[in-house]
């Protein structure tokens, strides 16, 4: 291989990454320039939307599913899972939520807790 | 196919396994869950260019059905084999236009790996939101996919010469 070809290359490498790189660090900005903080959070199990809890209000709530369980505790306006049946424990390590459209998800037991403003009603799933 | 042929394809699907075995047992501390570096892909990536695409096909499916039924289980299966074919369909197409090198087809690969596995996600959860992942996904998988494409080119130019 030449050494112009292999310039041409690590070029065309360069502009591809530097591209992807901004486009997403302008798609994070724009994330959070627009996340609000949400009102309720929304249990979704297995695609259905099975209960709504306040933020405003500190409860836990035990939710279950395929025979798993998670433990969703709402505390100061936030929302997490304090524990989990599950092995891996990826929600229960995940960060505290209280900002419209964010989640907490449980992909062994099909359950997802997800943020949503107070303001609207909308359910598009 | 000769006994040289089955022995490589062999080889390098034993090489892919152990890569994912190392890949689980070094999970990256981060707040963000399913961030992986990909490092079968280097083995994936050398494959495609040495061997060709039949070749990278088979041993990356190989690997995924291996890996799969001796480290995971159902669900898993399918994450990884999105992500998989999806990957390695975008990196044997970019490598077809010749603009890029290999670091540059398999920054493309990662961020398609973790595009497979985030749309399995939304389908299996049935749930859009966990499409605001996708942003942070692309970078690690952008960062991810720089040090596969490194690790692989220096592969496979040490292949070169040493003409194997």
């Amino acid at each position: 291989m030449s050494d112009a070809k292999n310039r041409h290359y690590l070029r065309n490498d360069i502009i591809l990454i530097t591209s992807v790189i901004v486009l997403c660090i302008v798609a994070i900005f724009f994330f959070n320039a627009t996340k609000k903080e949400g009102g309720r959070a929304v249990v979704v199990i297995n695609g259905k939307e099975t209960a709504s809890y306040p933020l405003n209000i500190n409860t836990e709530v035990r939710l279950e599913n395929n025979g798993g369980y998670n433990i969703l505790v709402i505390e100061d306006g936030f929302a997490f899972i304090k524990e989990a049946s599950c092995p891996d424990k990826i929600c229960v390590n995940n960060t505290k939520k209280k900002y419209n459209g964010e989640t907490l998800v449980c992909l062994p037991n099909k359950i997802t807790v997800k943020i949503v403003s107070d303001e609207t009603s909308e359910t598009d799933f | 196919m000769n006994t040289k042929k089955i022995t490589m394809y062999g080889l390098f699907t034993a090489l892919a396994m152990i890569m994912s075995l190392i890949e689980v047992l070094m999970p990256i501390p981060l707040p963000v869950p399913g961030i992986k570096v990909g490092f079968p892909n280097i083995i994936i990536l050398f494959v495609l260019y040495r061997f060709g695409a039949k070749t990278a096909i088979a041993v990356s499916l190989v690997r995924v059905l291996l890996v799969s039924l001796l480290f995971g289980n159902f669900l898993g299966l399918a994450y990884s084999l999105a992500g998989a074919v999806l990957s390695l369909v975008v990196m044997i197409l970019l490598k077809k236009t010749d603009l890029f090198s290999t670091l540059g087809v398999s920054v493309v690969g990662g961020i398609a790996h973790n595009a497979g596995q985030i749309t399995v996600a939304c389908i299996l959860m049935s749930t859009s939101e966990i499409s605001y992942y996708m942003p942070v996904l692309i970078i690690t998988g952008t960062v991810a996919g720089i040090v596969v494409g490194i690790a692989s080119h220096l592969l496979i130019k040490k292949a070169e010469k040493i003409g194997f």
